[in-house]
């Protein structure tokens, strides 16, 4: 069983890019499970045509304890025999996701959701690994590989080096490795050369690059993937592709991630960022 | 187990029914839906729990239970001697759970033993940056104060699991650098309904951290037992161990009343585990069984009665020469007992006991009563499961009120209704009875006493109960009902 676990900045396009590819791996006849651990729990409205699961944390505060709820009434099975999970959890503002996270996985562990029958379980996680919680996927006896999606946008950069120094703190007391860059492409300038340097900089490779195609949000729209809604259609093509690279991927390192300097110093090479000029900070208008 | 069913004068499963239906009258409709399963009038000749039980207590009721962290730090961890235990989180959890279970401990403080408190003491910066890099630091510093330590178990207070810390990863990385057992219980207090989870936790974690690791260094022999879920309190494993002994079994460990680790880790050498605690250790029963193929059985060491059904019982689990060893003890300790009971009995006979405690003693203690010539009208626990209610049913008397995690409200209720001469229950409720003019023992500890475990653990109860009963100080007071 290959444990995988989706990073990547909020509204990168982690959970429809997971859900495609899923639906890839599941089309190449494998046994998948997916974990969705994010409050917001979209991590498998594709694979189930569902506008929301039950989420265990739903359960848990209907029940009262988390003791009372049944494997069953929490795992949804959808398209290609996909089995679906959320961990679920509070609204924004209250509460502790992370804690969520943390309970929904130990349930699933206790009550034998990881069976020796699945090839894969893929963890699609809340953008920001703001706390504990959110790296439960990646403790020990976890994923032990970890993809992060981005795009060429600044910010979107930004969180995939900050997220490899995340690993890095994890891999060198574990078996957590970077396994590769996803970039769901965003057609900004120059972004397949610069997702593919800023790989290379981290020690790593971008497994594939996911053009930008509106086929995506005419699926999403039915609450299905690409692969499901249009199975002929090249974007369909390209998640399958990418199922198929990580089926075969053997590349997991440790990542190397970049000083911020560094960082800053290959956006400008690539003309994402100009260049701070030191001479105007903290003038006032009125004096320049 | 009792062969007859008892009856006590005035109780009948319909005037319970109606003391029960009181007590409810006072709650508003939810409530009142929800308590309503977990109080009935005993059926003894079912055999069958005939209460609801391991449901979240209901909010708004005064609950007697403790919590996970509870369950493993003052239960199941904790008792271990030779070990350092770490209150991990902020320092009021491991404060009020130093040493008021009166776990007692043999050997030299600091030295052979650590009953001491250990804490990393939470801060701010800790809850906002994590506490991976203190508890290091802290194994470190234990590990060298405490160089003779055998092992460190770190307990986990509620920050630490909503934080999200890893202190399975910092365990296993110390435990290398170290060279020591370190074993990591995610025990957060707000895991669970009660304690018992932290029970249960923590049966896991010694199933995946410690059975198993050591050998015992004596060849083995066909008489080797280990003693499972007796926690010494008030020093009741120095009663019951020697008992054992004294029958001609090797008490190879005991769990973990004032237990070593590397025994303990050595118990799936031995041939039977005995087990007095069911609730909370009934887990590593199984799977020592499953896995080793260790059987287990249950035994009752509360007053002579139950003494010598369970020496027999046990007896009979092997030779002829553990069997007679049995049959000279029990010889030998009868007229011993029979002078305890001439001595009490007169003074006790007839009067009424409540009980409301843990995990055995609301049905294993009711033997003892009886012994003493005393009836318990009513019995419950704080935190038991189902199959513990299974195994109170007949050792109660029929139509005797059950009440599962009962409020203060409703065990004052049963108690004015039924007007015991004595309620054996923890310290919040202690001062609630004896104020109604009710004589009281605080059962979780022996109320300062003990043992009361074995053949010397009965005069010491017997000797307790009629100083609580019959004390002059009742003469003084008088009771508003």
């Amino acid at each position: 069983m290959r444990q995988i676990a989706i990073y990547g900045k909020g509204g990168i396009g982690k959970s429809t890019t997971t859900q495609n590819t899923v639906a890839g791996l599941a089309y190449l006849g494998k046994k998948i499970m997916i974990v969705g651990c994010d409050p917001k729990a979209d991590s498998t409205r594709l694979i189930l045509h569902a506008k929301a699961q039950n989420t265990v944390m739903d359960l848990v505060r209907e029940r009262g304890t988390v003791e009372d709820l049944e494997l069953e009434e929490v795992m949804k099975v959808g398209y290609g025999d996909v089995k679906c999970v959320e961990s679920g959890g509070p609204e924004p503002g209250v509460g502790c996701a992370g804690r969520g996270v943390i309970t929904a996985i130990n349930f699933l562990e206790e009550n034998g959701a990881y069976t020796p029958d699945l090839d894969f379980v893929f963890y699609d996680v809340l953008g920001d690994v703001v706390c504990g919680g959110f790296a439960m996927p990646i403790r020990e006896g976890k994923a032990e590989e970890i993809y992060i999606v981005c795009s060429g946008e600044m910010m979107a950069m930004y969180a995939a080096n900050n997220i490899a120094k995340g690993i890095l703190k994890y891999a060198t007391s574990g078996k957590v490795r970077l396994a590769g860059l996803i970039c769901n492409a965003r057609k900004t300038d120059m972004e397949f050369e610069l997702v593919s340097a800023l790989a290379a900089k981290l020690g790593t490779q971008m497994i594939h690059f996911v053009p930008r195609d509106n086929q995506v949000q005419r699926a999403e729209m039915r609450r299905m993937t690409v692969i499901e809604y249009s199975p002929e259609h090249p974007q369909a093509q390209e998640y399958r592709t990418l199922a198929e690279k990580i089926l075969n991927n053997k590349m997991l390192v440790i990542p190397t991630p970049l000083e911020m300097e560094e960082l800053e110093d290959l956006l400008m090479e690539f003309g994402v960022m100009e260049a701070e000029d030191e001479s105007v900070v903290g003038v006032i208008e009125a004096a320049a | 187990m009792s062969d007859k069913i008892r009856k006590i004068e005035g109780i009948t499963k319909e005037s319970t029914q109606a003391m029960i239906d009181d007590a409810l009258a006072a709650y508003p409709d939810k409530a009142k839906k929800k308590r309503a399963p977990h109080l009935a009038p005993n059926d003894a000749a079912s055999g069958c729990a005939s209460v609801k039980s391991n449901k979240k207590t209901v909010p708004g009721v005064m609950s007697a239970r403790g919590c996970a962290y509870a369950g493993a730090k003052g239960v199941v961890w904790g008792p271990i001697r030779d070990m350092v235990h770490v209150s991990h989180g902020p320092v009021g959890c491991g404060w009020y759970s130093w040493g008021t279970r009166r776990n007692l401990m043999t050997g030299i403080n600091g030295v052979t033993q650590f009953g001491m408190q250990f804490t990393s003491d939470f801060q701010e910066k800790d809850i906002v940056y994590g506490g991976d890099k203190k508890l290091k630091v802290l194994l470190e510093e234990a590990k060298g104060l405490f160089p003779l330590a055998k092992g460190i178990s770190v307990l986990s207070e509620c920050p630490v699991g909503l934080i999200g810390d890893d202190i399975n990863s910092v365990a296993k990385q110390s435990s290398k650098d170290l060279d020591i057992p370190i074993i990591p219980c995610n025990c957060e207090g707000f895991r669970g309904v009660s304690q018992s989870l932290g029970h249960h936790i923590s049966n896991d974690t010694i199933r995946d951290y410690i059975i198993g690791t050591r050998e015992f260094a004596e060849p083995e022999s066909p008489y080797d037992i280990a003693l499972i879920g007796d926690y010494n309190i008030g020093g009741d494993v120095w009663s019951a161990k020697p008992l054992l002994e004294e029958i001609g079994l090797n008490v190879k460990a005991v769990w973990t009343g004032d237990g070593e680790l590397e025994k303990i880790a050595a118990t799936h050498k031995v041939k039977l585990n005995l087990i007095h605690c069911y609730r909370s250790m009934n887990y590593m029963c199984k799977v020592m069984e499953e896995k080793y193929g260790i059987p287990w059985h249950e035994f009752n060491f509360f007053g002579p009665t139950k003494i010598k059904e369970s020496l027999r019982a046990i007896g009979a689990l092997f030779d002829q020469t553990i069997q007679d060893k049995v049959e000279a003890v029990i010889a030998k300790y009868d007229p011993i007992m029979q002078a305890i009971i001439d001595e009490y009995k007169p003074r006790l006979d007839g009067k009424k006991v409540m009980l409301l405690v843990g995990g055995l003693r609301p049905r294993h203690t009711i033997g003892a009563y009886e012994d003493l010539g005393m009836d318990c009208v009513g019995s419950g626990y704080e935190f038991a499961h189902n199959d513990d209610y299974d195994r109170t049913a007949p050792e109660m008397p029929d139509a005797t009120v059950v009440y599962d995690d009962p409020s203060e409200y409703e065990f004052e209720k049963f108690a004015h209704t039924l007007k015991p001469d004595l309620i054996g229950s923890g310290i919040k409720e202690k001062y609630v009875f004896q104020k109604l003019g009710i004589p009281f023992r605080q059962m979780h500890s022996w109320d300062y006493s003990g043992p009361y475990h074995g053949y010397n653990g009965f005069e010491t109860f017997a000797r307790d109960v009629d100083m609580a009963i019959n004390s002059p100080t009742w003469k003084l007071v008088k009771a508003p009902f």
